[in-house]
């Protein structure tokens, strides 16, 4: 692997308080030297010149579904992360919820191994429960040697109180996280949108703000109950200001609870569904635009840890279904970084280097990925180049993702990709 | 939302995002939808209005064998996902009456048992020569992806829990009819009519489309019923919406007075004591006599009787009920008419027929 030596670019390292002109060398898959302009001399590396980009840490992003095994129809391992490469990310952890569902390390090496084609980093997150039946827990320990990064029954909320404290006093003996999808399903059957004069207008049934912030607050008071074993609740896609109402209010009482937010509900709210666009169908699903203010307040005082796309390609011919019918969920890996950009640093003047953080160093910490999200010496040579000035028109047809289910198509974003490199090797050029 | 597509290079701290944040539903109405289509009351303007009600006047007037020659051989197809008695047939006869040829797909006995979706079920109907579909699906929003996917006019017979736009047309004709017979439709027609919707709004489709539609011609609406089946979002419909939970006192008040039927296939676990129901929401000669002797009673049916309506009351004086079915054939002929032909010549053709005296 030749040597790659990056230099002129404005450098942001969020995890080493860095934001300043750096070249940087990366050799063997690993970060070998970060210094002032023109220090670092190699003969024979690759020279890239990032004269007027910014040299970040390769995005992170913990919550994707990349359908495999299973159901690769949708998206395969490859296909997902070359789209993640495309948009800048070198490290995704996989949602368990895939077919069959990822409960075994057998599941859990067989989505890393590299006959997988993957362009970049995917841990994979193991399913909490055998099958996400919520009922008997997998096998954490065999989980986490396999390579599992966390435990989640994501799309089939753990509801039962006692299960729960189980998978949170288990996960925390190994030092995994639990994370929820925040939903009571006894109050969302049926629900295919927010509730709301809107779901009314619309005819169709609401899915109540407090499915989300009541199971948040339950899971709370668990992790509050068994505060001696210290578990680590990390809240998914959180879309709601009660249920981040609580998050902070755990945090206050020392609780070890994190949360993240998709781009989509903090950029769009439930007037997107319009005429029943399946494109703008998700679960959680957009809320009201108080919601969506509050979701941009959280990220701006820090109550949110980081930002996740949960990634959710469907075919066409899923979405093209009426809308009570046609699946959950939109593809966010392309867009993320430019929709970020665009929304918290140009609208909401949130410093590039937080916005950066939140899409690599803090995710990385969430669930304790050693060696990404960051440039620190030694660490993967995981790095994004882009031009955060640079205003460009996201196109689906120009996707890398199998699917193109995105409410996003035709935006003008700002911040655009021009190289992406994972452990080393260039997995993406513009 | 529309998306901008301009592309600026600088200078770099300024986005050309579209607007976010709330938008207006109509202004997200997809170009590829077929102007000839009724999906919501909400795209009726009063203009339209005016036209439908004065087609479905001259359609009913004329001759007919005359009738039958403006829509002769053109092929209507009838899509329906749901049971249904009144608005199914009277779609029918109203297309045979204009000359349609029509044909029923129904979800029992047709490829949708075996998996096919709508869209593929529009695109095949409109292979087979369909030139408008009426659609009723059980699926809100349903009429919007058919019409996207065809490029056909649809007509909405009812989708889920959001729209039934002929039915509140046929309701409307029906209220005119009797407290303002002959007056042109304009913002004002209804000023000072009050009329109260009671029963299970939550899940009624007519609710939606009346409510919707009676407001923008100046009647004054009560929605009345219990929480679980009306909830207080309901009022921000549309202005002009009022919402009353004491029926008494909502039919005191009222010229007009719909019932409704509480739907127990769309309850989904809700439940409700009848009991209770009837003693505070039930239509009864009593109640009627004591609150509401002149009031006219509808009902889109069907109806239950015993339960949100008395027979003595459905049957009586005051009922329209059976000429509100009456109208849903000289309402439909007029939606099929203005589907099948280009805007603006809908009224004209029927008009110049009935003038001319069949010269053709």
């Amino acid at each position: 692997m030749k040597p790659i030596l990056i230099r002129g670019g404005r450098l942001i390292d969020p995890s080493a308080h860095l934001d300043a002109p750096r070249d940087l060398l990366l050799t063997d898959g690993k970060v070998a030297a970060v210094d002032a302009p023109g220090k670092i001399k190699l003969a024979g590396a690759e020279v890239i010149d990032a004269k007027g980009l910014t040299v970040s840490p390769g995005l992170v992003d913990i919550h994707v579904h990349l359908r495999e095994p299973g159901q690769g129809y949708k998206e395969t391992i490859a296909t997902g992360t070359a789209a993640a490469a495309a948009g800048g990310f070198t490290t995704v952890c996989a949602m368990p919820n895939t077919v069959p569902v990822n409960d075994s390390p057998e599941i859990t090496r067989w989505m890393q191994a590299p006959e997988r084609g993957a362009a970049i980093r995917v841990f994979p997150i193991a399913a909490a429960t055998r099958g996400s039946m919520g009922e008997t827990l997998s096998e954490y320990t065999a989980l986490k040697a396999a390579g599992a990064v966390a435990v989640t029954d994501d799309g089939k909320p753990i509801l039962g109180d006692s299960i729960m404290r189980q998978a949170l006093t288990s996960a925390a003996r190994v030092n995994l996280p639990v994370i929820q999808h925040a939903e009571d399903t006894r109050l969302t059957g049926g629900c295919s949108m927010n509730a709301g004069a809107l779901a009314f207008s619309l005819g169709l049934r609401g899915m109540p703000v407090e499915a989300e912030s009541g199971l948040v607050e339950r899971d709370i008071r668990l992790v509050a109950e068994l505060k001696d074993s210290r578990p680590h609740l990390h809240v998914a896609h959180l879309s709601t200001k009660a249920a981040l109402d609580a998050v902070r209010r755990a945090r206050r009482n020392g609780l070890r609870v994190t949360c993240e937010v998709t781009p989509h509900h903090f950029v769009l709210n439930e007037e997107a569904v319009g005429n029943y666009n399946t494109k703008a169908k998700m679960n959680p699903p957009l809320r009201a635009e108080l919601d969506r203010q509050a979701m941009i307040e959280g990220i701006l005082d820090g109550s949110i840890d980081c930002i996740a796309t949960d990634h959710a390609p469907h075919a066409a011919h899923e979405k093209e279904q009426e809308f009570e019918r046609a699946p959950n969920g939109i593809t966010g890996l392309e867009s993320a970084l430019g929709l970020s950009i665009a929304i918290l640093h140009v609208q909401k003047n949130l410093p590039l280097s937080r916005v950066i953080a939140l899409l690599s160093s803090h995710p990385a910490n969430v669930l304790n990925l050693k060696g990404r999200g960051t440039l620190s010496v030694g660490s993967a040579a995981d790095v994004v180049i882009f031009d955060p000035a640079k205003q460009w028109i996201f196109k689906e047809s120009e996707s890398k993702s199998k699917s193109k289910n995105t409410p996003f198509d035709g935006w003008t974003l700002q911040g655009k990709v021009l190289l992406t490199i994972s452990e080393g090797r260039v997995v993406y050029r513009a | 939302m529309p998306p901008k597509t301009q592309h600026r290079k600088s200078p770099p701290r300024q986005t050309q995002l579209p607007p976010i944040g709330p938008g207006s539903r109509e202004s997200i109405h997809p170009e590829s939808i077929h102007s000839g289509s009724l999906l919501s009351s909400r795209d009726l303007s009063i203009d339209d209005l005016r036209s439908i009600l004065e087609l479905a006047d001259l359609l009913e007037g004329e001759d007919p064998l005359r009738r039958a020659q403006h829509l002769f051989k053109r092929r209507v197809s009838l899509l329906f996902y749901e049971s249904s008695t009144r608005t199914r047939t009277s779609f029918e006869l109203a297309a045979k009456a204009l000359g349609a040829d029509t044909s029923l797909v129904s979800a029992q006995s047709s490829s949708i048992e075996k998996g096919e979706s709508l869209k593929d079920t529009g695109i095949t109907l409109r292979a087979l020569g369909a030139e408008c579909i009426i659609l009723r699906s059980p699926y809100s929003g349903a009429p919007y992806l058919l019409a996207e996917a065809t490029g056909l006019p649809v007509l909405n017979a009812g989708d889920g829990m959001h729209e039934h736009p002929s039915q509140a047309l046929l309701d409307l004709r029906t209220i005119l009819t009797h407290l303002k017979k002959g007056s042109k439709i304009t913002e004002k027609t209804l000023a000072g009519a009050t009329v109260t919707i009671c029963g299970d709004i939550f899940h009624s489709r007519v609710a939606r489309s009346n409510a919707l539609l009676l407001p923008r011609v100046g009647a004054r609406l009560i929605l009345c019923g219990p929480a679980p089946l009306l909830p207080d979002t309901a009022a921000q419909l549309t202005p002009g919406i009022e919402i009353e939970r004491d029926f008494d006192r909502a039919l005191a008040q009222s010229d007009v007075v719909m019932m409704l039927r509480i739907q127990a296939e769309r309850l989904a676990g809700l439940a409700i004591d009848l009991e209770e129901y009837k003693a505070r929401y039930q239509a009864n000669a009593d109640r009627i006599a004591s609150r509401a002797p002149k009031a006219l009673i509808m009902h889109p049916g069907p109806i239950i009787r015993g339960l949100e309506i008395t027979s003595e009351v459905a049957d009586g004086p005051q009922s329209a009920i059976a000429e509100q079915v009456r109208n849903g054939v000289a309402i439909r002929m007029a939606l099929i008419m203005r589907a099948l032909t280009p805007k603006s010549n809908a009224s004209e053709k029927a008009g110049a027929k009935t003038q001319k005296k069949g010269r053709r």
